[in-house]
């Protein structure tokens, strides 16, 4: 953590002063440690205004609304994939639990509303039990874990779809298809939902003992352990909460386009990673940011955005952008918070 | 290599998961060969065999450079994307004759792998997400680059790497083979070899003991981006066009779990190079045998996984064995 309320606060100024030789965190450390926490909003903000002043149609509400319902989907993916993060994991699967969740989203829409939102909700937070046991009970690598289930479930979703070739379609769900169509105050329900789930992932991640025990976990398991955190429930736990969150983003998806695409979600794990680490948090675990999180899915939703305001740039200058960026944000942020630790 | 003392009271035990656990993958790939042999009409034809080598040849090349990345506790996300952009390369320099075109391409493995080395070793990014960097802007490059089309070669000489054979056997199988002996050698026989796995064994008592941690993890990327536009390159010429939107797609996968099911622990510090040569193999052969028996698509996946998940987990204890 970093030292730089030092000065105003009491019990940190105490601490500087036991440790031997006292050094005041230079104005240098302290602007990296701001920038390492909040950096992803600052370029989030020069971005909008750069955005504002190259692009014409791009300051205006409808784009915005646009960029905020486009996110959406992401956002929620990479809420758990923030949890994950923090907890020392990874997980590979959430672009097969997306589709999962859409195409069982669409099969389930004969049973009502319920069904529809219900059928992909708990499918999907059962086959996150079955990663958080691999990797939390059964103690193996949660990218090797991960990985299977990225194919696993993906073959799953292709038995329901008879081999990909069936798209099933949304059928009298009146409640769930308003759920991904409707709006309230000009602003898509998908936006709420993402908007709700940052507010209460954040205040579980920050103020109850689950989110200090996610943190301990990710920190030093082995140390976790020794403190009496149920470090295998914790974990387990990690995984049931980015799949369902990954299957109700598939879920709300189909809501919104009114049919359930078994080929949607292919590569969306990356996205969702590069959201998180664009966000500031670390793969090492232990630390880590839900607001970053949310700045990283809005610039990425940005660049998109700026690449389809440039007619002749197709989806691969994105993917060739959203890339390079990506490069450039992680190699600032390890010099930054080299910068603090020295 | 780490030849595991086995404490004597549960000795039994333990060597029989020691023994499971280094020969487990050849077990398999023996046991599957004789089903086949056994139940799979035409399985012994040459034409087959051929085949099957044919399709898994680029696969064993890309493993390679990654079973060198996973010893040294680092993983390659982005050789799939160096496919992509060799393939997307060739065909704009074919003009200058193939070689010049091959040059290229390789080159570009060279500097994706050079990239990838330098933000692992020199800036200190985790290696996952330095390689997921370059496997999203890769593919996008070479989108851009190809305009997104694919296009017929009509080289001959690149055709003739592709489809023609030496004594029977596919240039491209040769190509895989020899590059599964050189690399065999280089991590048996030589101090880099040593280097690769004390690093993955510990960076930290690597540079203390002054190996050349820095050069090295920059070699070994290197490696395995040129060893990837190698696959993309014999790719493109057995597929006689260059595709950069599917060439390599998920190969990346493949590759980890070739790497992973033939012995080498994620954790580094170990590398077996035969044992990701058969787990290719033998992941190759599961598709096949799954297809030969009319299994659709989406049941082939989940046995794929469940075979990584049950792999994975017999050699989970080696780590505290």
């Amino acid at each position: 953590m970093s030292a730089s309320g030092a000065l105003d606060h009491p019990d940190a100024a105490l601490a500087a002063a036991t440790r031997a030789p006292v050094e005041e965190p230079g104005r240098r450390e302290r602007a990296a440690g701001v920038m390492q926490r909040g950096g992803a909003w600052i370029v989030l903000v020069l971005l909008l205004i750069i955005g504002a002043i190259v692009f014409p149609d791009f300051a205006t509400s409808a784009n915005f609304r646009n960029i905020a319902i486009q996110s959406s989907f992401l956002a929620l993916a990479a809420i758990g994939m923030t949890f994950v993060i923090v907890g020392a994991g990874i997980d590979l699967s959430v672009g097969s639990m997306l589709a999962l969740g859409g195409v069982l989203g669409a099969y389930g829409s004969q049973w009502g509303s319920a069904g529809a939102l219900g059928l992909p909700i708990v499918a999907c937070a059962a086959l996150g039990l079955v990663n958080g046991m691999l990797v939390g009970r059964f103690r193996m690598a949660p990218f090797i874990v991960t990985l299977a289930s990225l194919l696993g479930v993906r073959g799953i979703v292709l038995a329901i779809s008879d081999e990909g070739d069936n798209t099933f379609t949304v059928e009298d769900a009146v409640f769930f298809s308003s759920l991904g169509k409707d709006t309230l105050l000009g602003i898509g329900y998908p936006v709420y939902i993402a908007i709700f789930a940052f507010a209460a992932a954040a205040v579980v991640l920050n103020r109850t003992r689950f989110g200090q025990s996610v943190f301990a976990v990710g920190g030093n398991e082995d140390s976790a352990r020794l403190m009496g955190v149920p470090v295998t429930r914790v974990t387990v736990t990690l995984y049931v909460i980015s799949a369902t969150l990954a299957g109700l983003a598939g879920a709300l998806l189909t809501a919104r386009s009114g049919s359930g695409v078994p080929k949607i979600g292919e590569g969306f794990e990356l996205l969702a990673i590069a959201a998180v680490v664009i966000g500031g948090t670390l793969l090492s675990g232990g630390a880590g940011t839900l607001g970053g999180t949310l700045a990283g899915v809005l610039l990425l939703g940005v660049i998109q955005n700026f690449i389809n305001q440039i007619p002749n740039l197709n989806a691969s200058y994105q993917s060739l952008v959203s890339g390079l960026f990506l490069v450039v944000v992680v190699v600032v942020q390890t010099y930054l918070s080299r910068e603090q630790r020295l | 290599m780490a030849e595991a003392v086995m404490a004597p009271p549960q000795s039994a035990r333990a060597a029989r998961l020691g023994w499971i656990q280094d020969r487990g993958v050849y077990v398999a790939f023996v046991a599957l060969i004789l089903f086949n042999l056994a139940f799979t009409e035409n399985f012994a034809a040459v034409s087959n065999l051929r085949l099957q080598l044919v399709q898994v040849a680029p696969i064993v090349i890309v493993s390679l450079g990654m079973a060198l990345v996973i010893a040294t506790e680092g993983i390659d996300l982005s050789v799939g994307s160096v496919m992509a952009v060799a393939a997307a390369l060739i065909p704009l320099y074919l003009g200058y004759g193939p070689w010049v075109a091959v040059g290229v391409a390789l080159a570009a493995g060279l500097t994706m792998g050079a990239i990838n080395g330098a933000l692992v070793s020199v800036v200190g990014v985790q290696p996952i997400v330095a390689t997921l960097g370059l496997l999203v802007a890769g593919r996008g490059f070479a989108l851009v680059m190809a305009d997104g089309q694919l296009k017929t070669i009509r080289n001959p000489t690149l055709l003739s790497l592709g489809s023609d054979s030496f004594i029977g056997i596919p240039y491209t199988v040769l190509c895989a083979a020899g590059a599964a002996l050189v690399v065999g050698f280089v991590v048996r026989r030589t101090v880099f070899g040593r280097r690769v796995v004390a690093i993955g064994g510990s960076r930290q008592a690597s540079v203390l003991a002054g190996l050349p941690v820095r050069r090295t993890l920059m070699t070994v990327y290197i490696t395995a981006g040129v060893l990837a536009a190698f696959a993309g390159i014999i790719a493109t010429a057995r597929l006689q066009a260059s595709d950069p939107s599917s060439v390599g797609q998920l190969l990346e996968l493949s590759a980890i779990t070739a790497v992973v099911v033939g012995g080498t622990p994620l954790t580094g510090g170990r590398v077996r190079v035969i044992g990701t040569v058969v787990g290719a193999l033998l992941m190759q052969l599961i598709r096949a045998t799954l297809i030969a028996h009319d299994l659709p698509d989406s049941s082939a996946r989940v046995i794929e996984a469940a075979i990584i998940v049950a792999a994975v987990y017999i050699q989970r204890q080696r780590g505290s064995a």
